[in-house]
């Protein structure tokens, strides 16, 4: 069995979880939920065995020059939706909101249909600038803290759609319907804070690897390229969102908000930038 | 002075101060910082006339879009941007100041009946037993207890991590660490590049930003510059060069330097950066005369006469990489002692004999040629940096504890009442309060268990 084949068993795993949790929130049997959080465990394993796998097989490769399966657009991307369930499962291990599962394994489940169907996968080895642990440290850190901003994403989501339908609700029942089936809004603003608060300090870091790399290769911590802007940018709306929580007004629909912004940002910091803008990194040209 | 001007100092201290300058700021850099990331910056005139025309170029120039990072209104932005950080702090730190400074060693009534984690009791045992078993549990689970008697009632205090309280004033110290490190490296750093052509040595260097020779004040030696490429490609794997730093004629450091492996010597650091020819190449040739079978091994540069043994010297006129698939050749002639030019002839560097079949005083095998290399060096010097390690450290820190720990804090009254003791207990954590109602709940069946001594009566 290679990785390929492993990488194709974690999307079906995804999928089915997908499934299970919508089936969740429409039947509200527990039962379902409890699956759903299983095969979403089961695909981060499968997806854990697969990234060791691609190491090793990078050895297999390249010899000598083998390195961990963090260098190319492919590489990132099925990374990226490791690093959403790792956060996504921590999350749900600590909070144990199930329906959440529902909004964000599809950002997972997508990110691993677009690297698997329309991305390279081959291993080549590393131009000099890349050879770095700089590098592996920089990466994880970068893709946990997007990870946490997606989380928060797929909450913010949930909130506003369930603040709407709150503010029309009359009487003192409680809110029927698959809304109903959400984590109070309270919960859900809450959720949003604490995934942007595991997100802020690990794109801190992100950041501050990437400059200590730079400096270490080229001898500049910071020459304001797209991507190092970009990802300053997307520091700069959550730390506002941090401090939105102090002032009055800015918690709630617009911490939503801005939590969307800053995903939106993120997503163009990682991808848009290279697709779309030009600059010293390496994933572009996909 | 009037109490008009008061109140306006006031209203510009307050605005100073206030978190909505500071969302309105820090969304108003992630917004125009966008604008450098669309214009490229730092390009030549001529660039941005073809891709935008005259009137828009005019227009980028006035409101400094083209160096916009380094523009007045952005480092504006970021200077009212410390500032508010600055007076924020001030006006807030002495808030928390007194948490060090004066806990709450006595807490009111109101904090035992109108907080969320509240809880009472009552023991048989005199005040002071009980205070003593609950400080015994205290001090275990939260910290070693303060001890207050007022009014006949007996006051515990317990508290643990206060310094979480000081997470954000670290953070936001750190980032004016971070911009002091900046502003050091921007006024008495440079970044530079220079060019070594291996073998030879340089004491200058270029300014990557105007063309201005900067002194290094040592000498710097490139012995040797190597690139390897991976298997059955062009790909280069590595690129590398022995230099050697010089001071006085001294060898002071040496170091095979590669992409990501600098050399450091004196504030001043090398990093590999780029590579390329330098000059024409060298051949290494082989000539035997014939007569005494006697060999010598000479470096010859295209062109150049290279004397020879008994008066004889030779000259290469012409390199291919590939003669007509018979790799490569070189073309040369020799002089004889008495300065005349014999006819050129070709020697192949895979088929040595041929030029022994030739005959002749000599003959020559070719075997190998060298391409000179420079290697191409960034250097920089920038004192600033380990004070921005220091600020990237602290701002690491300073925001985990600030997010990941709080000030959780407990405060137990004692009072007498008829032969019992009524226990009062109440505790509250400064965030994550769900979290610490759970810990709270934990913490009132101990203190419970202890006040009702519960311990020794299972245990006797
Ligand atoms: C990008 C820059 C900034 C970063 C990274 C930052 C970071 C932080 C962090 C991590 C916290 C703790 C948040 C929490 O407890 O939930 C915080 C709190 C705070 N920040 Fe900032 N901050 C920045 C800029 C500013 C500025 C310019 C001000 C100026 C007004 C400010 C005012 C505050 C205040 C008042 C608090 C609450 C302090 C407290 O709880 O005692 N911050 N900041």
């Amino acid at each position: 069995m290679d990785s390929g084949q492993l990488f194709n068993l974690t999307t079906v795993a995804y999928f089915a979880a997908m499934v299970l949790f919508f089936a969740y929130i429409a039947s509200k049997n527990k039962t379902v939920a409890l699956v759903a959080t299983l095969a979403s465990l089961a695909g981060f394993l499968i997806q854990t065995a697969a990234l060791g796998l691609r190491w090793y097989e990078s050895y297999q490769i390249l010899g000598a020059d083998g390195r961990a399966p963090l260098t190319n657009l492919y590489e990132s991307v099925v990374f990226f939706a490791w690093s959403i369930l790792l956060i996504y499962l921590l999350m749900d291990w600590k909070y144990k909101q199930r329906t959440i599962g529902a909004f964000v394994l599809p950002i997972a489940l997508f990110s691993m249909l677009w690297a698997q169907m329309s991305l390279s996968s081959t291993i080549d080895p590393l131009v000099p600038a890349l050879q770095s642990n700089w590098l592996t440290y920089h990466v994880i850190t970068c893709f946990l803290g997007y990870a946490g901003f997606a989380v928060a994403f797929g909450v913010s989501i949930m909130y506003l759609l369930k603040i709407g339908k709150e503010e029309k609700h009359t009487g003192d029942g409680p809110m029927g319907g698959v809304l109903g089936m959400f984590p109070a809004t309270k919960v859900l603003d809450n959720l949003n804070y604490t995934a942007i608060m595991i997100g802020f300090p690990l794109l801190t870091l992100g950041i501050i690897t990437g400059a200590a790399w730079a400096n270490y290769a080229w001898g500049t911590y910071w020459s304001w390229d797209p991507k190092e802007t970009w990802s300053l940018i997307v520091w700069f709306l959550y730390a506002a969102f941090i401090h939105a929580r102090f002032t009055r007004g800015w918690v709630g629909r617009r911490a939503a908000w801005l939590s969307i912004f800053g995903f939106a940002a993120t997503l163009f910091c990682y991808l848009g930038v290279n697709l779309v803008l030009s600059g010293l990194h390496s994933y572009g040209g996909a | 002075m009037t109490e008009k001007t008061k109140s306006y100092t006031d209203r510009t201290w307050d605005f100073l101060c206030s978190l909505k300058l500071t969302i309105v700021l820090l969304l108003l850099l992630a917004l125009t910082s966008i604008i450098g990331t669309l214009i490229q910056q730092n390009a030549p005139a001529a660039d941005y006339i073809r891709e935008y025309g005259q009137a828009n170029y005019e227009l980028f120039k006035k409101l400094q879009f083209t160096d916009m990072y380094s523009s007045s209104w952005f480092i504006g932005i970021l200077a009212l941007f410390s500032v508010n950080l600055i007076c924020c702090s001030i006006k807030n730190f002495p808030r928390v100041w007194k948490f060090f400074k004066e806990p709450l060693l006595v807490a009111g009534p109101g904090t035992f009946k109108g907080s969320t984690n509240t809880a009472e009791f009552s023991s048989k045992d005199s005040k002071q037993e009980v205070a003593d078993r609950v400080s015994t549990l205290l001090k275990k689970e939260i910290g070693k207890p303060r001890l207050t008697e007022k009014e006949g009632k007996l006051y515990l205090f317990a508290q643990k991590g206060i310094y979480s309280r000081l997470g954000p004033y670290i953070t936001h110290l750190s980032i004016l660490i971070v911009m002091a490190g900046a502003i050091i490296g921007n006024i008495w750093g440079y970044k530079a590049y220079v060019n070594i052509v291996e073998g030879s040595s340089i004491d200058q260097v270029l300014s990557r930003n105007g063309t201005v020779p900067i002194d290094l004040g040592f000498t710097v030696r490139c012995d040797d510059f190597d690139v390897s490429y991976y298997p059955n490609s062009n790909r280069p794997k590595d690129y590398n060069s022995d230099l050697v730093i010089l001071e006085n004629g001294q060898e002071m450091a040496r170091k095979r330097i590669e992409v990501n492996h600098p050399l450091t010597y004196k504030g001043i650091t090398f990093y590999q950066s780029s590579y390329g020819p330098a000059g024409s190449a060298f051949f290494k040739v082989k000539a035997t005369e014939n007569a005494s079978g006697e060999t010598v091994e000479v470096k010859a540069q295209q062109g150049q006469n290279v004397p020879l043994p008994n008066g004889y010297s030779f000259a290469v006129t012409n390199f291919t990489e590939n003669d007509r698939n018979f790799g490569p050749a070189m073309q040369m002639r020799i002089k004889t002692p008495d300065g005349k030019n014999g006819a050129p002839f070709v020697v192949w560097q895979n088929f040595p004999q041929f030029d022994v079949k030739r005959g002749g005083v000599f003959n020559f095998a070719l075997l190998g040629f060298e391409q000179p290399q420079f290697t191409g060096l960034q250097v920089a010097k920038d004192p600033g940096v380990n004070i921005v390690w220091l600020g990237c450290f602290l701002m690491v820190f300073g925001s985990l504890s600030a997010f990941f720990f709080s000030h959780k804090r407990v405060w137990v009254c004692l009072e007498e009442d008829g032969k019992k003791t009524k226990v009062l207990l109440a505790g509250n954590a400064h965030r994550n309060q769900p979290g610490f109602s759970l810990a709270f709940e934990e913490l009132q069946e101990k203190v419970e268990t202890s006040v009702k001594n519960e311990f020794q009566k299972k245990e006797g």
